[in-house]
């Protein structure tokens, strides 16, 4: 089958649609995709290198039997037969899971992520693990121990991080459906710069369990998607309450795709959107504020009433949100110790060494410099005497930033911002300077900090550079259904105006398929 | 080493201060966090799953019965229960901690501001509770090879993860201050009665062999405050822990060592170490374990991943409704009601025979009875045997129906004895052993008659002694008369009969 079936380029909503109407096989979809990743995503050195582990075999088998399903007319759920991806950080039974670090490399775990096991029980084929900057520190995946991720757009800028696999294989068509994980923006900052929609549920939304936590209490696994009404699909299927996670929300999940779909006929009228004063205007790059401004009157347009709105602890959630995570983080990441599992070395020059001295040389030799950084950070904001001046204080600041959604949510219903300050960077341009790296965030980090959940769409191409711009929609905690309608709206109008998807317009990916070999043959 | 001070001058120069830290394992059916079984003795990591082995990706869930029983535990101690609390992380490395931070909780503990009530030889010592809170075991580690059967030195080491996650109660006492020379006494009889207490509200083993109980002991010195002195503020000396102190005694034995080392250390002008320290059951000392630094921070915080512990007022009370009398109330209640003086009450629980004296009781016996064919009949027969009374075969059941053979004139307590042989050999009823051993009581006038007769004709001497009013002297003529029917005789007839037949 050609890498360049026309299947690649559908929504999951239409392949779906497909698979029931008999037009296509799972088999055939599967194929198509593994083809294409075999096509495009070539390896550490070329290509988009969106996956670390491809399942050729367990995709297909699903995929077979899915078919048998179809056949019998019994499918296990609307998308049974569409394949997916899976961001590493996810525990699947027997695929490797490495988070991206060397200190798990050929780890497979014995069990699968609450969200993956949903995944199988739904009949998705899973068509590998893909690429993020390790143990999802970072925010364009070059700290990935297996190699960066290339933008599709521009292989030689950064697809965002940490989960910068699963929006590039969605943007180069490797996979119309992937699952990430979004501790302070690591699916809407590569939604944004990949011309993705990817977003980030409610806290407790969706179940955490098996996933490698980073920070317990900011992760979040979410959709990541060429649609609002696949990412819609995608979270009611993975969504809902486990007694696994009893931080999980025990509710049943929103009819998401209902709000998408409702969106899409383009009513806005009686929504008040909040523009927030403090995410747009310095150290945003003109072109994304361009964009962001035109959606904006396009909600206008569709009847929506607009105001601005102001959030003043925001400026303090970047700093906030750089003690929390390190906390959570260096005390998470202390299991790996090379004992029971994982990477183990052995100190050189030590004729017998001790368990101290194993765990030291491990830890030591697999845990990448952006990891060791925020193990450091933690494991001294979290020490005696600074516990309160930091952790404490991080806390407090968390709750100010709380209070701000809820002042503004008492007078909007959503509120808006552009997803990222800039539009994709080049690769390597800010790996020497955590500090600029981080700013990517600092749209993205108060939703994780308060819980409340968001949406980044696409909204159009920079005009000084010609990239993807991103638009985050952020609603009020468990009001979900609100991103997907107003998102579903905005899309429609975008669309409409595009003449069809923002991907469409990718100079890039025509050339990515000779990319990737040339690159191979070097 | 030099000698050690005596106990006696120790406590001549310093005042004790203690610290008591007891850690309860719980009974639960499954782990505080997962839901791998607790059972004792399995195969080495044959319970463990991947949140109590810390795989990656795996989340705790807090285990209801474990709240439970700590709410128990705490509302039996006198304490505050929490109306909202937080589990934290405890982090530092160690190869038998499976995340390297032990699930815990730091400043909100489940239970707070209690105290108990100990009795030491008739007095109350009133322990103050600081707190009891929740927290997981860690694994278990065995060091081979090596001397000393710790980590350093060992050529390898074996972990059974089986013990990971189970369920702990740590109950620490406040500082026990103005126990003076029965600091030691107070430390075992607060162990022990905590121990009792636990085993009565049925939330754990309460095996101290097994380490189901664990008590670390803390201890200090401090100057002897001058005679007369008003109390001011108290200054305690630098303290030693020493861990795992596994039975009672040892409690006793533990602080009463320590409290001569450190009398030692501090008469000869030195320093003690504040450090953790490793007790010695065979020879009877501690040795030194890790020193504690400011190396040791556990770094705590609050664990994300479960969500704030908030019982209910409701339930609190519905969970103090089912404390069950305390042990020692219980016991100064039947006391009164079965009429024992302190000191047979004393007897009977240190036989350990106090269950079964009251379930003999109240199967139908008298108390006294009871007690004395616990304490005394049975208590011999399992000490020559060597098992405790209550292992020794013989049920409350078939005490009572003794009693009732005895108290309804069948058999006297000498034939008893003989009934309870029966019982041993295991010949059947109390009443069937009577019959086949042909042990009733012979009180048929004619066979007894006769037999007086011929007592006193053998003994004309004490038959005139009887008759010139010596009453007393009837005693040797009844003996004579009970030896003949080989003790099958109603003494109290044969009594009547020597009487009568020489008024
Ligand atoms: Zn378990």
């Amino acid at each position: 089958m050609s890498t360049q079936s026309a299947w690649l380029t559908k929504s999951a909503a239409e392949l779906a649609a497909a698979l029931a109407a008999g037009e296509v096989t799972s088999v055939e979809l599967t194929q198509a995709h593994l083809d294409r990743i075999a096509a495009v995503d070539g390896n550490a050195e070329a290509g988009v290198h969106a996956f670390l582990h491809v399942d050729t075999e367990g995709a297909l088998a699903e995929a077979a039997a899915s078919d048998a399903r179809r056949a019998a007319g019994e499918p296990l759920s609307e998308l049974d037969g569409v394949p997916v991806a899976v961001k590493d950080v996810l525990t699947t039974t027997g695929l490797p899971t490495t988070c991206g670090s060397k200190i798990l490399e050929g780890w497979v775990p014995p069990y699968d992520a609450t969200v993956v096991r949903k995944l199988k029980a739904a009949g998705l084929p899973i068509l590998g693990k893909t690429n993020m900057d390790e143990f999802a520190m970072g925010s364009s995946t070059e700290h990935s121990a297996y190699g960066p991720t290339r933008n599709p757009w521009a292989l030689d800028r950064i697809p965002g991080g940490s989960g910068g696999g699963s929006a590039a294989a969605v943007a180069a068509y490797e996979a119309p459906l992937a699952l990430g994980t979004d501790t302070g923006g690591s699916i809407r900052q590569p939604g944004a710069v990949t011309g993705t929609v990817g977003v980030k549920p409610t806290y407790g939304a969706l179940s955490r369990y098996g996933l490698v936590a980073m920070a317990n209490s900011l992760d979040q696994v979410g959709p990541v998607t060429r649609t609002v009404l696949d990412a819609a699909l995608l979270h009611e299927l993975v969504g809902g309450h486990d007694p696994l996670d009893s931080t999980s929300i025990d509710a049943p999940v929103p009819a998401l795709a209902a709000a998408a779909r409702e969106g899409a006929l383009g009513d806005l009228s009686g929504l008040k959107v909040g523009v927030i004063q403090e995410l747009a205007g310095e150290g945003y790059q003109p072109g994304v504020l361009a964009r962001f401004n035109e959606a904006v009157e396009l909600l206008v347009g569709a009847g929506a009433e607009v105001v601005e709105v102001s959030c003043p602890s925001f400026v303090h959630a970047l700093a906030t949100y750089y003690l929390v995570m390190p906390c959570e983080a260096s005390s998470n990441l202390a299991k790996f110790d090379a004992m029971r599992y994982g990477l183990r070395v052995l100190p050189e020059g030590v004729d017998a060494p001790s368990a101290e001295e194993v765990m030291r040389a491990s830890r030591d030799a697999g845990f990448g410099d952006e990891v060791k950084r925020r193990i450091i950070l933690g494991t001294y904001a979290l020490s005696s005497g600074y516990y309160d001046a930091y952790y404490g204080q991080a806390q407090k600041v968390r709750t100010l930033i709380s209070r701000d959604f809820e002042a503004a949510f008492a007078s909007v219903d959503v509120l808006v911002s552009p997803t990222a300050p800039t539009t994709a960077f080049k690769l390597g341009e800010k790996l020497d300077d955590p500090l600029a790296m981080y700013l990517n965030d600092l749209a993205t980090i108060p939703a994780n900090l308060a819980g409340v959940p968001g949406m980044s769409l696409p909204a159009g191409l920079a005009d000084e550079d010609g990239l993807p711009v991103g638009f985050q929609i952020l609603a009020p905690a468990t009001e979900d259904a609100r991103l997907y309608r107003v998102g579903g709206a905005l899309e429609a109008l975008l669309e409409k105006k595009w003449g069809g998807p923002l991907l469409a317009q990718n100079p890039t990916l025509a050339s990515l398929e000779s990319a990737a070999t040339e690159g191979a043959a070097r | 080493m030099s000698a050690l001070p005596s106990f006696d001058e120790v406590l001549a120069s310093y005042d004790p201060a203690m610290g008591l830290e007891v850690h309860v394992e719980l009974n639960t059916n499954s782990k505080m966090f997962c839901g791998c079984p607790t059972a004792f003795g399995a195969e080495p990591n044959t319970q463990v799953c991947p949140t109590c082995l810390g795989l990656p990706g795996a989340m705790p869930v807090v285990n209801a019965k474990g709240v439970e029983a700590a709410i128990r535990i705490g509302l039996a101690l006198n304490c505050e229960i929490a109306e909202w609390c937080r589990f934290a992380r405890k982090n530092y490395f160690y190869p038998d901690m499976p995340k390297n931070f032990q699930t815990s909780q730091y400043d909100e503990p489940i239970a707070f501001e209690g105290y108990l009530d100990v009795d030491v030889d008739g007095d109350t010592f009133r322990v103050e509770i600081e707190r009891a809170h929740m927290e997981e075991d860690t694994g278990k580690a065995t060091h081979v090879g090596g001397a000393t059967g710790r980590i350093q030195g060992a050529d390898y080491s074996l972990i059974d993860y089986n013990r990971a996650g189970i369920p702990l109660i740590e109950i620490v006492t406040k500082p026990i201050l103005g126990a003076g020379e029965r600091a030691p006494e107070v430390a075992k009889a607060y162990v022990a009665a905590l121990r009792e207490l636990i085993v009565a509200l049925g939330v754990s083993d309460a095996r101290m062999d097994q380490g189901s109980i664990r008590a670390d002991v803390n201890l200090s010195l401090a100057p002897k405050a001058p005679a007369g002195s008003t109390a001011g503020e108290v200054v305690l000396g630098t303290r030693s822990e020493t861990k795992n102190v596994n039975s009672l005694r040892s409690v006793e034995r533990a602080v009463r060592y320590e409290m001569q080392r450190h009398a030692s250390v501090l008469d000869a002008g030195g320093k003690v170490l504040q450090e953790t320290r490793h007790w010695h059951e065979d020879t009877g000392v501690t040795t030194s374990g890790r020193e504690k630094s400011d190396a040791e921070d556990y770094r705590y915080f609050p664990e994300p991943d479960l969500v704030p512990v908030a019982p209910s007022r409701e339930w609190v009370e519905e969970l103090r409704g089912t404390l069950p009398e305390l042990p020692w109330v219980r016991r100064a209640r039947l006391q009164a009601e079965w009429g024992f003086s302190d000191l047979e009450m004393r007897d009977t629980v240190g036989a350990g025979a106090f269950d079964l004296v009251e379930q003999t009781i109240a199967e139908g016996s008298a108390p006294q009875a009871a007690r004395k064919w616990w304490l005394t009949e049975l208590a011999r027969r399992a000490n020559e045997t060597g098992v405790d009374v209550a292992e020794l075969g013989v049920s409350p059941a078939q005490v009572a129906a003794v009693q009732r053979l005895v108290e309804g004139g069948t058999i006297n307590d000498k034939l008893a004895r003989q009934v309870f042989d029966g019982l041993l050999a295991g010949e059947g009823t109390p009443e069937e052993i009577v019959a086949a051993r042909g042990l009733e009581i012979v009180s048929d006038d004619g066979a007894l008659s006769a037999a007086v007769d011929k007592a006193i004709a053998e003994n004309p001497d004490i038959a005139d002694k009887i008759r010139d009013g010596k009453v007393a002297a009837a005693g040797a003529l009844i003996g004579a008369v009970m030896k003949e029917m080989r003790g099958q005789a109603d003494a109290g007839r044969v009594r009547e009969l020597v009487l009568e037949k020489l008024a």
